[in-house]
């Protein structure tokens, strides 16, 4: 890629910090040049977003409908598998898999609602009712 | 407590960290490109049974850990690594470091990474950066990605040291050992030895799923990904694919313009014409894999979509495996000693 042609299009990283990409000088060497972003890669992670926001709503459904805890709704939204919540909170991945049905998740004990709660950094109360605060 | 020490802005945080913490003994000799190149950092895989956000696991460098270890190794130079099971410990060990001076390479997540741009902050925990001093209660980061040094709170830094899931970093900290002055002949060593190990990575590693073979057979998987997966669930694979190769730390074309500066680097070491020729070789492996991002674009914005739109994708991908398999091949026959 030639220097010149280094894409420019602004992209939400390119608002903190350009990234540097290699490209070719004039005389074909190599250099060093600042990208604050390129659509094709913009419109990915757009895609990429797109599809957790549908897997957000998803689960936000699950948990109305009953068919699963709040726990799903969270894990959907902080982009945890049952693998990563298992290493954050401690608990085993079959204790999990149990706490995402709702009549087991209501019985909880405060101790353990804490920790995911804090795991998902949201009070007891919001992990009960979805509530998220932007942070 | 500051250690004197330059920010330096770099394409990759592996080899950014890596050129960084060698800055001083090297005398800036060893380059980003030259840390990467000599620890054969070039690499791609296709791993469809892992996956990572819910699309498969695509990687177009080497394994995390390897470019900084490799490259001191090819140097001769020995490196302290280590790991902690206790929070507090790591920042013990941490505070030590600084005050003897030596600023330490982080391995760190990014999803709490609280400078990082929340579209950026997935659980990917490979993400490395340099601390080189602390003032109250902020450590003062070098993040190679970034224009500029930044800071961290201390709670910060330990959130990201001690991020979990795949790869955790469990604190790990990391630092090549104080030694005399790089010499020029043990550049040229290293050079050799990085390439001859990155001839037999993209050239040789068993299995279908690496290397050269690895790009030739996920393009003919993309040509079968609208059948199989569906156009929408096709069409975030691709973007994946996008990302891996082309997100900040890439350097641009999944790394391959790095590799091509690199062997530009060699040739002032090692004057053989060949690693120009071949520089110009992953030049064109670069920009194609960049053509074949726009032409993903077009599925995954929906503006492409049929059955020859995929063939054309996979067609991309097995040009590529053979441009990059006569590179490494031309690569393999440069004769070091004349």
């Amino acid at each position: 890629m030639k220097k010149e042609n280094v894409p420019q299009d602004m992209s939400s990283l390119g608002k903190i910090t350009k990234e540097v990409q290699y490209a070719t000088d004039g005389s074909g060497k190599y250099v060093k040049e600042l990208s604050s972003g390129w659509n094709v890669k913009i419109n990915a992670l757009d895609v990429a977003w797109k599809d957790i926001e549908a897997r957000v709503a998803g689960a936000r459904q699950q948990v109305l409908a009953g068919a699963a805890s709040p726990l799903l709704f969270f894990m959907e939204y902080r982009l945890m598998d049952i693998g990563i919540l298992a290493d954050y909170t401690g608990f085993w991945k079959w204790q999990i898999k149990r706490h995402l049905k709702p009549e087991i998740f209501n019985k909880l004990s405060e101790n353990k609602l804490k920790k995911y709660a804090d795991t998902f950094n949201v009070s007891v109360e919001d992990l009960k009712t979805m509530t998220i605060h932007e942070d | 407590m500051k250690i004197d020490f330059q920010h330096l802005q770099s394409a990759h945080c592996e080899s950014g960290v890596t050129s960084s913490l060698l800055r001083q003994s090297s005398f800036s000799k060893i380059t980003e490109p030259l840390a990467f190149g000599i620890g054969a950092g070039l690499f791609f895989a296709y791993v469809p049974l892992i996956k990572i956000n819910n699309g498969p696991a695509i990687t177009f460098r080497t394994f995390p850990g390897l470019i900084f270890k490799r490259t001191c190794d090819a140097l001769g130079i020995p490196v302290v690594r280590k790991k902690f099971s206790s929070t507090e410990q790591a920042e013990v060990f941490l505070l030590k470091c600084l005050e003897e001076g030596t600023p330490v390479g982080c391995q760190v997540g990014v999803y709490y990474l609280s400078y990082f741009p929340k579209e950026y902050r997935f659980h990917f925990n490979a993400h490395n950066l340099i601390v080189y001093g602390k003032e109250d209660d902020n450590y003062l980061i070098s993040d190679p990605v970034m224009e500029n040094a930044t800071k961290l709170t201390s709670y910060e830094l330990q959130r990201v040291r001690f991020a979990k899931g795949a790869l955790a970093p469990k604190g790990q900290i990391y630092y090549p050992k104080n030694q005399g002055e790089i010499t020029g002949e043990q550049i040229k060593k290293a050079i050799v030895k990085g390439i001859k190990r990155n001839v037999s990575t993209m050239l040789h590693t068993p299995g279908w799923f690496a290397g050269v073979k690895g790009i030739k057979h996920t393009g003919l998987k993309i040509k079968k990904w609208r059948d199989k997966l569906g156009l929408e669930k096709a069409g975030l694979y691709l973007a994946q694919l996008v990302r891996m190769q082309e997100e900040i730390g890439t350097g641009g074309g999944g790394f391959r313009y790095i590799y091509a500066a690199f062997l530009q680097e060699a040739y002032a070491y090692i004057k053989r014409d060949e690693l120009i020729e071949i520089s110009t070789i992953f030049t064109q492996a670069g920009d194609l894999w960049r053509t074949s991002a726009v032409q993903a674009a077009g599925i995954y914005k929906g503006r492409l979509g049929s059955q020859d739109d995929f063939n054309i994708m996979g067609d991309y991908l097995m040009e590529i495996a053979e441009l990059e398999k006569a590179a490494f091949k031309a690569l393999s026959k440069v004769k070091w000693h004349q």
